[in-house]
């Protein structure tokens, strides 16, 4: 709870620095703070503690979930400073990020309805802000609004999925819908079913799963880069966190009512996603369809109601999450002005700069699943808890799935050590560097000792 | 220690090589290869066959999954493992410094510790990371290095081999959960997992390790990358590959399919044997009509391995020991012949045999040198093909008298194109080409005189060679035998 204090003081300090002026030391003072909130965070290890009348709930995954945020943020802070560098409006928009990450803070730890839709808003709304902060571009307001326009709808959704709980439970306590539907078992009224079939509409939409993932692209492809790679990690994980909380421990009574939509939402994800990825040759729409993907492994081991699920999705989005910040760090090198970046944009990158190419490589080596990087093991965990339950049909399909990944993400790595003639020396800064190197450690060493790592 | 140290040294070696990089890396590779050369030497000499276990390591990695790090040699794998320590340095050595780096070095040495992984791995899982850590380095090896129209050639060996591997992967997963108590990837606990199975769910798994083996290998008609492959890849890239790595495929049908699902093998091990045939013949008689002397290499290749395979279903003593032979033999030919067009190459440019003619004259040590590799190839008495080749037709003739007559055909096709490579390109008028065909070199003559002594002396004194592989092969296949006994 004190990381979730810590991190909106921050919030609130950012948007008086700029009166106080304190705008250049403030990424750096914000970055400490969230790593200090990281550290106070796993004080309360294996404590389970409840805050205001059980409206939050901190257990060991709440946790874990909380500093995998913040971890990421670190990073993305790190990644995202020159993006910083550029903006004039720097105290808004960290106050916007770090406002985004009380919200992704309170979904990992929410035990009331009312507080998963409070943290749904506060990132969502923060990100809408987020996305369109590219004000003299086009397609960073197009993403804006075309996210903001989604995002209503499937807030909408939500809300009315938590009516029609409210309705047939009488509460929005997370623990108590779930004893009421054990004790209630046969006498639950249709649309209680309705509602959580409507709550999981709401979901999918945040964490982009087929057929609710039409936005994910173009606002990939819209937001500022920086923005981009905020989405599709700190965002991804808040979502599945609050995913997680409500389907494996809220809604598992009930599991036969829902479980066979979020079956076929998981394989569709898988499917569709791997097949439009093989068509983009912008690298950021290619990446937007890749988290879908990714988002489809993880419902994979969603769906198989197993308790390990939580340490498992917890791996996956934490080897996921590195590779894309690393994938990140390297296409904000890449990003020139307005332009997008595109697969001949990639052409002889590996003469031009090798750090940046292998960077890059290792990363999508990582997304594809190649031992012995960090996403094996995470697609591997996947893998196994579906084998230990059963699921060889589902299995079958995620490898499948998961060769024709290796397909659209070699087409990058192949154009990457192509030879081209305007291929020119690029500079790069030590701070990305070092960051490069961080980044290409941890994959390597969550791929190699994973032990370090499953905490849950 | 010493076991630890011959996997993870050329890993070392490649680090210092990215992270330090020597002024002149094809030196410092060659130097830390050698370094792996006498270190496995060491434990050759070490090396007790009929007490294998004390080169044993295992030590937990990923409790959680059951996986430890545990490795160890038996005879087979130390074969193997010699193969591969042996050839590096050559394979290091041969190459000319023009364009490459040290990433090209880096790589081929972190291949090697992949591939020594692989020989030595006790551990279902970790058997399996090295065998994809195998393909990393070869895939760009082949792809910043290879020839024309290495994207599309070498992306499709990738997707072939990586998509075999999956199913294997499946398969490891599914044998896990099978096994009893704690699970766990153990090798002898897979075994007994495979084992408990019935005859259904051991033809599932049968299929899914032999296809990743096949592909590997290749095995008709999983064979379709290889020729590419092998011709696109730069010289070095396709000695790695045909030399060793094919050999990963061998050696996980000995190690892994045969003792896990030995129902599943005497069920489907005529299916394998026979499409292992038709492979043999077809490969053959595809090499007869090729213009290209590196491509009629590579489907001589198809067509030893296709043998070699054969031999390994017929779940015989013979069949496996002259299986492991023939590895040994296949991977100097293999790298012998591929050095010889390189030369060639190197001197006229061009790979396609009706340009060439007239060598004899002008090199006679490099025709000589030629001949006595090529006659390990085609099998001749005295050579080291022949000691494999004997014992494999003899177990097929063994397990039934007409595949037996089929594979043995296959010799006298190999020495059809095979002959009549050598007859176009050495012998005959000299062409425009070949006029100005210069002797070895000092470099040339120290990579080709040792594999011709080699093929020699493995040939006339085989053995040593036998003897090593001898007590692991009749240890595996006991478990084999006793289990098929207790089931009829």
């Amino acid at each position: 709870m004190n990381a979730l204090y810590i991190i909106c003081g921050l919030g609130i300090a950012s948007l008086v620095a700029e009166i106080v002026n304190l705008k250049k030391w403030l990424v750096v003072l914000i970055t400490i703070g969230i790593a200090t909130a990281a550290a106070v965070a796993t004080l309360d290890w294996n404590t389970t503690n409840s805050y205001f009348n059980d409206m939050v709930v901190i257990d060991n995954i709440s946790i874990a979930f909380t500093v995998l945020i913040c971890l990421s943020a670190v990073l993305w802070f790190w990644l995202s400073h020159d993006y910083f560098k550029d903006e004039t409006h720097i105290t808004d928009q960290s106050a916007l990020v770090l406002f985004a990450l009380v919200g992704a803070i309170i979904l990992t730890c929410f035990n009331n309805m009312s507080m998963l839709f409070l943290g749904i808003e506060i990132l969502s709304i923060s990100l809408y802000v987020l996305a369109g902060s590219k004000k003299d571009s086009i397609f960073s307001t197009e993403a804006a609004f075309k996210y903001f326009l989604m995002g209503s709808f499937a807030t909408g959704f939500l809300l009315m999925g938590i009516a029609l709980i409210y309705g047939a439970t009488g509460t929005f306590d997370l623990i108590k819908i779930s004893q009421f539907t054990a004790d209630h078992h046969s006498t639950l009224p249709g649309f209680f079913f309705a509602g959580v079939l409507l709550v999981m509409v709401g979901m999918a939409f945040k964490v982009s799963a087929v057929p609710f993932h039409f936005w994910a692209p173009d606002v990939y492809q819209g937001s500022p880069l920086a923005i981009t790679a905020f989405m599709s990690t700190i965002v991804k994980i808040a979502a599945f966190s609050a995913f997680l909380r409500l389907f494996l421990n809220c809604f598992s009574v009930v599991q036969n009512t829902w479980l066979f939509t979020l079956q076929a939402i998981a394989i569709s994800t898988m499917i569709v996603s791997s097949i439009t990825a093989v068509y983009q040759s912008n690298i950021k729409r290619l990446l937007a369809y890749s988290s879908v993907g990714h988002a489809g492994y993880v419902l994979l081991a969603l769906v198989t109601g197993s308790s390990d699920a939580n340490g498992v999705i917890f791996y996956y989005l934490f080897t996921y999450s590195v590779a894309s910040l690393l994938a990140f760090t390297v296409l904000t090198q890449l990003e020139k002005s307005d332009s997008d970046i595109s697969l001949t944009d990639l052409k002889g990158l590996f003469k031009s700069s090798p750090i940046l190419a292998v960077g890059f490589t290792i990363a999508l080596l990582s997304m594809a699943g190649i031992p012995p990087l960090a996403g094996f093991i995470g697609k591997y965990l996947v893998l196994n808890l579906a084998l230990s339950v059963g699921y060889i049909g589902f299995v079958i399909v995620a490898i499948i799935t998961s060769l024709v990944g290796v397909y659209y993400y070699f087409k990058l790595i192949i154009s990457m050590f192509q030879d081209s003639p305007d291929a020119k020396q690029q500079s790069i800064s030590i701070s990305t560097r070092l960051l490069i190197y961080v980044l290409v450690g941890l994959v390597l060493l969550a791929g190699i000792l994973p032990n370090v790592f499953q905490v849950i | 220690m010493l076991t630890l140290f011959i996997i993870f040294w050329p890993f070392f070696a490649a680090l210092l090589l990215f992270l330090f990089r020597p002024q002149n890396a094809k030196g410092f590779a060659f130097l830390a290869s050698l370094l792996e050369l006498a270190a496995s030497f060491a434990v050759a000499y070490l090396f007790d066959p009929s007490n294998s276990s004390s080169f044993d390591v295992n030590v937990p990695w990923i409790d959680k999954l059951g996986v430890s790090f545990s490795v160890g040699l038996d005879g087979i794998s130390l074969l193997l493992v010699l193969l591969t320590t042996v050839l590096v340095p050559f394979i290091i050595y041969a190459g000319t410094n023009e364009n490459k780096s040290h990433t090209f070095y880096g790589l081929i040495l972190l291949m090697q510790m992949a591939l020594v992984g692989v020989f030595m791995a006790r551990d279902g899982f970790l058997f399996y990371t090295f065998w994809e850590l195998a393909l990393i380095p070869i895939y760009f090896i082949c792809l910043l290095w290879g020839g024309e129209n290495r994207a599309k050639v070498t992306f499709k060996f990738f997707v072939y081999t990586l998509a075999g591997s999956l199913f294997m992967l499946v398969g490891l997963i599914y044998l896990y959960y099978q096994t009893e108590g704690t699970h766990s990837f153990d090798i002898q606990k897979l075994y007994k997992a495979g084992q408990s199975l019935s005859l259904v769910e051991q033809s599932y798994l049968f299929w899914a390790f032999f296809l990743a083996f096949a592909i590997k290998m290749p095995v008709f008609p999983f064979h379709t990358w290889q020729p590419d492959t092998y011709t696109t890849a730069p010289f070095q890239g396709t000695m790695l590959l045909s030399a060793i790595m094919l050999k990963m495929g061998i050696y996980g049908l000995i190690r892994w399919l045969l003792p896990m699902v030995p129902l599943g093998v005497a069920e489907w091990g005529y299916t394998a044997i026979v499409l292992s045939v038709i492979g043999i013949l077809y490969a053959s008689f595809i090499a007869i009509v090729q213009k290209d002397m590196k491509r009629l290499i590579a489907y001589s290749s198809i067509a030893h391995v296709g043998l070699i395979s054969a031999g390994v279903f017929t779940l015989s003593k013979i069949g496996i020991q002259g299986a492991v032979i023939q590895m040994i033999s296949h991977g100097v030919v293999v790298f012998g012949l591929f050095y010889i067009v390189e030369v060639i190459h190197s001197r006229t440019k061009t790979n396609v045999m009706s340009d060439l003619g007239g060598i004899r004259s002008k090199a006679p040590a490099f025709a000589s040198v030629f001949l006595i590799i090529l006659l390990g190839s085609i099998a001749l008495p005295f050579t080291s093909g022949f000691v494999g080749e004997f014992l494999l037709i003899n177990s097929l003739v063994n397990y039934k008298l007409v595949i037996g007559a089929l594979a043995a055909v296959s010799t006298i096709l190999g020495a059809v194109y095979m002959l009549r490579a050598f007859q176009q390109s050495i012998l005959g008028e000299e062409s425009s080409k070949t006029s100005t065909f210069a002797e070895l070199t000092t470099q040339e003559k120290i990579v080709l005189y040792p594999i011709a002594i080699i093929v020699l002396v493995i040939g006339i004194y085989p053995a040593p060679l036998l003897a090593l592989s001898e007590p692991a092969v009749d240890q595996l296949l006991m478990i084999v035998s006793d289990y098929l006994a207790s089931v009829k």
